[in-house]
């Protein structure tokens, strides 16, 4: 199995380039919002171990929030952010990225604040990584190779069934299913259909996977003692906190919502990234951590196959601090449009989005962290897209493709690699088609 | 029983009534070319509100808005601006066209009206009238104020087909009942099961809706002009613009009726009757309304039982769960999924376990949102005259005329109502894992990226593969649309009266 793994390279823009920049990220579109995906400053299609990056500009437009709890808002620059997630190492994919789109980085990097035409590209963006704190992948060890060749055998068999109906509709389900199995089985044979084996996991992925799967439990039993404590105190606190903290979710700017709107739904995949400040303080901060650690450890260990608590349309997404701990970017891919992400999130995971976003200032009243906060939908929904900032450019190796069709093609696969199925298993299957 | 908190002679009463006796309607779209003559046509209109009336009267009138026709009339900006953001940016917004399907032959530039800046309306104004009495009502409701102070841009007719839509299947069948009397809002089991009883706030605004919560519309601070509004619920110290009233979506379909039935015709290989079950399979009801999948054994709230209505809708598709029946694609069955917050009423620890996402390993579970999020209120009539299959089989005469539904929808959240059904369920070629299709009967056929086919539909086989039929051309073109906010009466004066 071949783990994927996610990169940010975070830089500041010099404020003089800034224009050049969004020029240059302009040129790498067909359109707003439609990625050339051949562009020349980095021929996403070219790399076939990238599932989907971004790169855009972090412009950080709720900065002045903190107002709320007296604190001036800090003055940070502008940054430029990549981020990515691929198969397998991202070390290795920087250092395909930097063969290939040597000039392209260059021209990018170059609106940088400490970058040098001189500098070495790999160890120029290894020192700009911004690990995420909590990352989720859809469907851990599903490779783009995978992917591609599974839509591909979807295809097959659709052609396969149209060509073949009147046979097949005469049997029963397991005799469509070895029926099937026999074509496809000759178009391995002729080339026309490939079905890569699983490469072996990495094993020193596997060792530390294995440490982290048994360490982390671990270590929340030794300080169980003293977490109990804290969680008590921290709870009251919390609690505390959450009748007082402001709110801060008017209306959304509507040349912002125009600007955000322009550059979605052209796939059935979008893309989404927010940044917000955190509530200040100890608490707060702690209670963040916490919660990331707890939701990186589910989607690690338990959430790796489709489905993150119900929710199944959420390809990969992350969360990473900037800036210490003062600032975190949310960063995520999701199929359907902005409307139905934001449902199914208050409609299925509202505690999820809760424990996490309601540390966040200005986020609609929570109580107890998991409680109310984005059942207050309107509020919820503008307190998103106030924290929404414009992708400037975006890119998705499967256009076209849903979390649910990759999986549709997975069980596909899985039950065609089955000598044999039970009657019941080839009814379920036949059903996928 | 709780009396229903609603002042029926503040709400219109399109909401309450479909004004089914009134069988001649017709939609007056206008604009405003002398803003005081409209004022004081307004301010006099007898517009007809949602109390029962006995006799029942022969004749009603509803007045409906666009924010540029709530700008004419005098509306302040800071008010205009607090209605919602879909509202305000309407329909044809390029952005929103995208999302609703309004591209290729549906994008609005090619529209009749409501696409191009001389065609969007200001106001809507619907006459109702039992038969015979049309023209004479329009006539005593319109005259001489209205002449000076509107200029008509289309005069949309309306046709009594006697609840059968023009493709001849019987229609409106499926409707969300309000819950008038807000017992559900204070229920924490609403979303247990699928119920046709769904909260006030979902359709009218100022009150609380499925989330318990309040939609976006304009809050007024106390003053000599607003002194005549309601109160805000959630806002004790605020007059509430919005209360009683609700959004209203009307779109323009041009239903190719020669063209469905020809297609289906010629899809089942010539045979009439292998022709009325595909159109069955699009529409997921015979033509006489009785749905594919059998009936529920156990009631569903907010359903009554006169056997009509139970034969034809007292259904879900638990009964049906891998499309057998009533393909996943099937139009009743987008429009309208019918499920619940969780399938199978968990509770206890199966129901954290199920919140965990636990009990979600099936293939197709979860896919689709929960329905009580995203039901409206449909209150559209057809127009154009009837036509029978056979003789929609035969070509088209020159003269052919225009036969379609002037779609007309209520609901309190435009985008998590109508926007959402017409994207994520409607057009979306995604609904429910499917791939390839768009609703049979409504859908665009345009490609989009990475879906190069959008015209297929796929009848689920039991125990066998689907059968797929290709290449539906696009059955229904919009020819226009517009959003607009169909006001409570008090509102209605306030508009009447709102210029400084």
């Amino acid at each position: 199995m071949t783990p994927q793994a996610e990169f940010f390279v975070l830089a500041p823009i010099i404020p003089a380039r800034e224009a050049d920049l969004r020029r240059l990220l302009a040129s790498m579109n067909e359109a707003p919002g439609r990625l050339k995906s051949d562009n020349a400053v980095i021929p996403f299609a070219q790399f076939d171990r990238l599932h989907v990056a971004r790169v855009l500009i972090i412009d950080d437009k709720t900065v002045g929030d903190t107002q709320v709890y007296n604190i001036t808002p800090a003055k940070y620059p502008l940054y430029l952010g990549f981020l990515g997630d691929v198969d397998g190492d991202a070390d290795a994919f920087f250092a395909e990225l930097a063969a290939r789109a040597p000039a392209g980085l260059r021209a990018l990097f170059s609106c940088c604040e400490g970058f040098a035409p001189e500098i070495d590209l790999v160890s120029w963006m290894k020192a700009h990584g911004a690990p995420a704190s909590a990352s989720y992948v859809n469907w851990r060890g599903r490779t783009v190779r995978r992917i591609r060749e599974e839509a591909a055998l979807y295809d097959a068999l659709q052609s396969h069934i149209e060509r073949a109906a009147t046979e097949l509709r005469s049997m029963p389900p397991a005799g469509v299913h070895a029926r099937l199995r026999e074509l496809v089985n000759g178009d391995v044979a002729a080339g026309r259909v490939t079905l890569s084996p699983e490469e072996p996991t990495p094993f020193g992925w596997r060792i530390r996977n294995l440490l982290h799967l048994l360490g982390v439990p671990l270590l929340l039993l030794l300080l169980s003692p003293l977490l109990l404590v804290a969680a008590i105190v921290f709870a009251f606190r919390v609690r505390q906190l959450e009748r007082t903290d402001p709110e801060l979710c008017q209306r959304h700017d509507p040349v912002l919502g125009a600007e955000l709107a322009l550059i979605e739904d052209h796939d059935v995949s979008n893309q989404f990234s927010a940044m917000g400040s955190l509530k200040p303080g100890f608490v707060r901060l702690w209670t963040t951590r916490f919660v990331l650690l707890a939701i990186d450890y589910a989607a690690r260990h338990v959430y790796t196959r489709g489905r993150l608590a119900r929710v199944r349309t959420i390809l990969f997404a992350r969360w990473t601090f900037l800036d210490g701990t003062k600032r975190i970017l949310f960063a995520s891919n999701y199929d359907g449009s902005l409307e139905s992400y934001m449902d199914d999130f208050i409609n299925r995971v509202g505690f999820g989005l809760n424990v996490v976003f309601s540390n966040g200032i200005g986020y609609p009243r929570a109580r107890w962290l998991i409680l109310d906060g984005c059942d207050d939908e309107r509020k919820f929904k503008e307190y998103l897209r106030r924290h929404q900032m414009p992708t400037q450019v975006w890119y998705k190796a499967y256009p076209g493709l849903t979390a649910a069709d990759l999986e549709r093609n997975v069980r596909i696969r899985e039950g065609l690699e089955s000598a044999s199925l039970t009657d019941r298993d080839a009814r379920d299957w036949v059903a996928l088609l | 029983m709780t009396a229903s908190p609603i002042d029926y002679a503040d709400v219109q009463g399109l909401v309450r009534f479909g004004y089914k006796r009134m069988t001649e309607a017709s939609y007056v779209l206008a604009r405003v070319k002398d803003a005081a003559a409209a004022r004081s046509w307004l301010g006099s209109a007898p517009v007809t509100n949602a109390a029962t009336q006995d006799p029942p009267p022969p004749t009603a009138l509803q007045v409906a808005f666009s924010p540029l026709g709530l700008d004419r009339f005098g509306v302040p900006a800071a008010v205009l601006a607090a209605f919602s953001p879909d509202f305000l940016g309407g329909m044809t917004e390029a952005n929103r066209s995208r999302r609703l399907g309004d591209i290729g032959s549906n994008a609005p530039d090619h529209w009749d009206w409501g696409g191009g800046v001389a065609t969007v309306p200001h106001l809507l104004v619907m006459f109702f009238a039992e038969p015979g009495g049309l023209a004479n009502f329009m006539q005593r409701s319109t005259g001489p104020a209205w002449d000076a102070g509107f200029e008509t841009i289309r005069r949309l007719n309306t046709a009594d087909l006697d609840g059968i839509e023009p493709f001849g299947f019987a229609d409106g069948i499926s409707q969300p009942v309000i819950d008038w009397n807000d017992t559900r809002t204070r229920s924490k089991d609403r979303g247990n099961d699928y119920s046709n009883l769904t909260a006030l706030g979902e359709f009218l605004l100022g009150y609380r809706n499925e989330y318990g919560k309040y939609t976006d519309r304009p809050l007024l601070d106390a003053d000599a002009r607003s002194a005549d509004l309601p109160m805000a619920e959630d806002a004790p110290e605020k007059k509430d613009l919005g209360r009683n009233g609700s959004y209203l979506v009307m779109r323009q379909l041009r239903q190719d009726v020669r063209g469905f039935w020809q297609f289906v015709y010629r899809a089942a290989g010539g045979d009439l009757a292998q022709a009325e079950a595909l159109a069955a399979a699009f529409v997921g009801r015979t033509r006489d309304g009785v749905p594919l999948v059998p009936i529920a054994d156990h009631p569903i709230e907010g359903m009554g039982s006169d056997p009509e209505e139970v034969r034809q809708n007292r259904f879900t598709f638990d009964a049906d769960p891998t499309g057998v029946r009533c393909p996943f694609g099937a139009h009743v069955r987008r429009a309208n999924p019918r499920n619940a917050d969780y399938p199978g009423r968990p509770t206890g620890v199966a129901r954290l376990l199920a919140a965990l996402g636990f009990a979600s390993k099936g293939f197709r579970d979860d896919l689709i949102s929960s329905v009580r999020f995203h039901r409206i209120l449909r209150r559209g009539r057809e127009y154009g005259p009837s036509i029978l299959t056979r003789d929609a089989l035969s070509a088209a005469p020159a003269d052919d005329p225009e036969r379609g539904l002037h779609f007309i929808c209520l609901n309190a959240n435009i985008a998590r109502q109508f926007e959402f059904l017409q994207n994520a369920w409607m057009i979306n070629t995604k609904f429910s894992a499917l791939t390839g299709e768009s609703d049979p009967l409504i859908g665009t056929r345009e490609p989009r990226p990475g879906c190069p086919v959008t015209d297929s539909f796929v009848v689920q086989n039991d125990g066998s593969v689907r059968t797929q039929v290709s290449a539906l051309p696009q059955f229904v073109t919009v020819r226009g649309g517009a959003y607009f906010f169909l006001p409570g009466l008090r509102a209605l004066s306030y508009i009447a009266k709102a210029h400084v």
